[in-house]
């Protein structure tokens, strides 16, 4: 027992002083624009729809669903938005006693093969009249044209493949910027706010890390100095990080999730790369600062997602819930999660309704402004954030503009 | 529309240079070092493919999740120990050592352990009905998936959060390569791992024991060798070199510890028993670290993507040539 005190006391020791001299080693290299001093996180929005609308809704035997990760691949991104739902269901039938939305949940584990099945479960289920979901893109593309056959809408809070918009599915709706947007901005912060001039895209083989990489390639131009692709589940990169020491770019991007990205990241951190990483939406989650060891304290994220933490409402309402921190997408998800609500309180109890209603939907929400064009996407391109690891979380960094 | 034009424009970008001989030669020693790094892990899994499939032509497919079992058990030490997920500590040499021996006898106890269980309540019972060998290896299969989810259900589907006790340091290079203590250990430790195996299996009783049963289980039995503690044995032994393994392996890849982090490892490493020859010790560390290397060297040159078509086109190559792989089956073979 003294013994593991006494190593727990070392260990908390060299953390507090490898945490310091991370630090320091960022304030050195920060002549570059990525550490200027922030502008202030937006505060929640002061007109955003709230998902308990005036408490006087009545309805009676509707549901709203939660598809994708829950426990499968990469699964804190689908709890995040999960718990967002979940607090936004909470708020809506405590708030209206006269109509109590009950929220399914359907696991589809992220993986693209499995997603069909759990959709065609999911629209056979008469009382759900709107998703939340699906979360990653490979299994959006896998399944909206199940949804668009049964007229259910969806909202995926953090899809953000370009290409599925561009189905000609009626029933798919984007909460957030697609990656058309996030890969021009990472581009810009790579070169711009860090400075470099040799960069080294890596890519997963999700349809989000590839559709991902080529938007940051051809933003990037010919400053793209190696281009690696890595493999779902792969957790041994010693030949990719080798081919990366050799280009030595002043800059990684990681395009793809945290499950591949932590050890990627330590990896090339082991190996004494000492080019800047910066990793996508898919990589920020708490789970990656805690996979990647050594390596996370140096790492940038995009994101096109709005910092939470002005959200000190939400925030405190969703540590209430569930005993921790709202994560990426949360806010999301609960923004998803509110239109269909609305939709419900006012009405719209079938799904053609439903579909009408998202269609017409204008309102401020608490991350963007929601309301959508033709094709599903944010008629509002939001702004992508830049986000940094300090002291163990995710804070925001700088946005792009 | 524009998602098909810029992919076709990537395409175009990277024919012109589909084989990628510069970064081979250049990279030619850090991508071997890196792979007998990882083949040595290979290989010592493969060992337990080969030892089961060498006393009872059994494709034991659980035995990724025996692995994995190491895996966990090499986490849950370090966790015990007040290590905590973060970066790495400073520790004393000494210090270290002994952490780590006492991590690695906790995960062959785990690993072993759950290799005899799984014997027990898997294959013994369909032993003793005279099932037929299609149904072992279907049990084989569900027996993989039961671990797994037992796994799942308890510690949920992502992985445990990385704790490391010793930091990668460069201590000299080698052409391209940087030699880094870690590398050495895992090499030089299964390296003697395997030679520990190979002489137990060559040289001692039991080990002469293992080998009748291969050659011959009803003659063995006659001339009064216990069957079934043989087979034990061979399970318990193919289980402590897989955590020892383990270890090694999240030593490397401390985020390794995930329910079904094991299967890809089992299917490299048993591709490897095949390789070097299943049911031969020598071919497995062969072909453990041979499998390793050419990964490396085929991503190399063909880009990471490839890695494991390579491995395995390689595989159907040397099989079709050589059937019972590089140095041929042989646990069953009388030698003197």
């Amino acid at each position: 027992m003294a013994r593991a005190r006494i190593t727990a006391a070392l260990v908390l020791a060299a953390a507090a002083s490898l945490a310091l001299s991370a630090c320091e080693a960022r304030t050195d290299q920060g002549g570059s624009a990525g550490n200027e001093p922030q502008a202030d996180a937006p505060a929640e929005p002061a007109n955003a729809h709230k998902p308990e609308g005036d408490g006087n809704a009545k309805c009676s035997n509707v549901a709203i669903a939660y598809a994708g990760t829950i426990n499968g691949e990469n699964a804190a991104l689908g709890q995040n938005i999960l718990n967002g739902v979940k607090l936004a269901v909470k708020k809506h039938n405590d708030a209206n006693k006269d109509c109590q939305v009950e929220l399914k949940e359907f696991e589809t584990e992220g993986v693209p093969e499995k997603a069909p099945g759990i959709v065609t479960q999911m629209v056979n289920t008469k009382e759900i009249v709107g998703v939340v979901g699906l979360p990653f893109s490979g299994e959006s593309k896998a399944a909206g044209n199940i949804f668009d056959k049964a007229g259910l809408p969806q909202i995926s809070p953090s899809a953000t493949n370009p290409a599925l918009a561009e189905n000609g599915w009626k029933t798919f709706f984007r909460g957030l910027g697609n990656d058309n947007a996030q890969g021009p901005a990472a581009a810009k912060f790579l070169t711009e706010n860090l400075g470099a001039e040799k960069v080294c895209v890596v890519q997963d083989d999700s349809e989000y890390g590839i559709g991902l990489a080529e938007a940051v390639k051809e933003a990037l131009g010919d400053k793209v100095v190696c281009n690696e692709k890595v493999k779902t589940k792969q957790k041994e990169f010693s030949a990719v990080v080798q081919s990366i020491k050799a280009a030595q770019p002043d800059a990684v991007y990681y395009s793809g999730y945290y499950q591949e990205g932590a050890p990627f990241a330590q990896q090339l951190f082991d190996a004494g790369v000492e080019a800047q990483l910066v990793g996508p939406d898919g990589v920020k989650d708490v789970e990656y600062v805690k996979g990647a060891g050594d390596a996370a304290a140096e790492t940038f994220f995009t994101c096109p997602c709005v910092p939470g933490e002005g959200f000190t409402k939400f925030a405190g309402e969703y540590r209430d819930m569930f005993d921790k921190d709202p994560g990426t997408y949360s806010v999301e998800g609960y923004d998803a999660a509110t239109v269909l609500l609305s939709g419900i309180d006012a009405g719209n109890t079938d799904r053609k309704k439903m579909l009408e209603w998202i269609k017409n939907y204008d309102a401020q929400g608490l991350s963007n402004k929601l309301g959508w064009d033709d094709k599903g996407e944010l008629a509002e391109t939001p702004t992508v954030w830049t986000y940094k690891v300090e002291n163990g979380k995710i804070v925001r960094n700088v946005e792009i503009k | 529309m524009h998602h098909v034009v810029s992919s076709a424009h990537i395409l175009a970008q990277e024919s012109d240079s589909w084989i990628n001989t510069d970064t081979f030669i250049d990279l030619f020693w850090a991508n071997t070092i890196g792979g007998l790094e990882y083949g040595s892990i290979y290989a010592l899994i493969a060992l337990g493919y080969t030892l089961v499939y060498g006393v009872l032509k059994l494709l034991n497919f659980a035995h990724s999740e025996v692995f994995i079992y190491g895996a966990y058990a090499t986490w849950f030490t370090f966790f015990l120990l007040g290590f905590r997920p973060g970066p790495t500590p400073e520790l004393a040499t000494g210090e270290l050592i002994a952490f780590l021996l006492l991590a690695v006898v906790v995960a062959m106890l785990v690993s072993g352990t759950t290799a005899l269980v799984l014997e027990r309540v898997a294959y013994r019972p369909l032993r003793n009905r005279g099932a037929p060998r299609l149904a072992f290896l279907i049990t084989a299969i569900g027996a993989s998936l039961v671990l797994q989810q037992i796994l799942f259900l308890w510690r949920g589907g992502n992985a445990e959060q990385a704790i490391r006790l010793l930091r990668p340091e460069t201590l000299f290079t080698v052409g391209s390569a940087s030699i880094q203590n870690l590398t050495i250990i895992i090499v030089v430790a299964s390296i003697l791992m395997w030679l520990v195996a190979d002489t137990f299996v060559n040289r001692t009783r039991f080990g002469r024991g293992i080998r009748a049963v291969a050659q011959d289980p009803e003659t063995a039995t006659l001339m009064g060798v216990n069957k079934e503690r043989i087979i034990m044995l061979t399970f318990v032994v193919g289980g402590l070199l897989a955590g020892a393994a383990a270890l090694f392996y999240m030593m490397k890849i401390p985020q390794g510890a995930q329910y079904n982090g094991g299967f890809l490892l089992g299917i490299k490493a048993f591709a490897a028993a095949v390789l070097g020859g299943i049911g031969n010790l020598r071919g497995a560390l062969l072909g453990g670290l041979l499998l390793g290397v050419i990964e490396n060297h085929g991503q190399a040159l063909f880009g990471g993507e490839w890695r494991d078509v390579v491995a395995f086109v390689l595989l159907v190559l040397v099989l079709m040539f050589r059937p019972t792989g590089i140095l041929g089956e042989s646990l069953g073979k009388a030698r003197v």
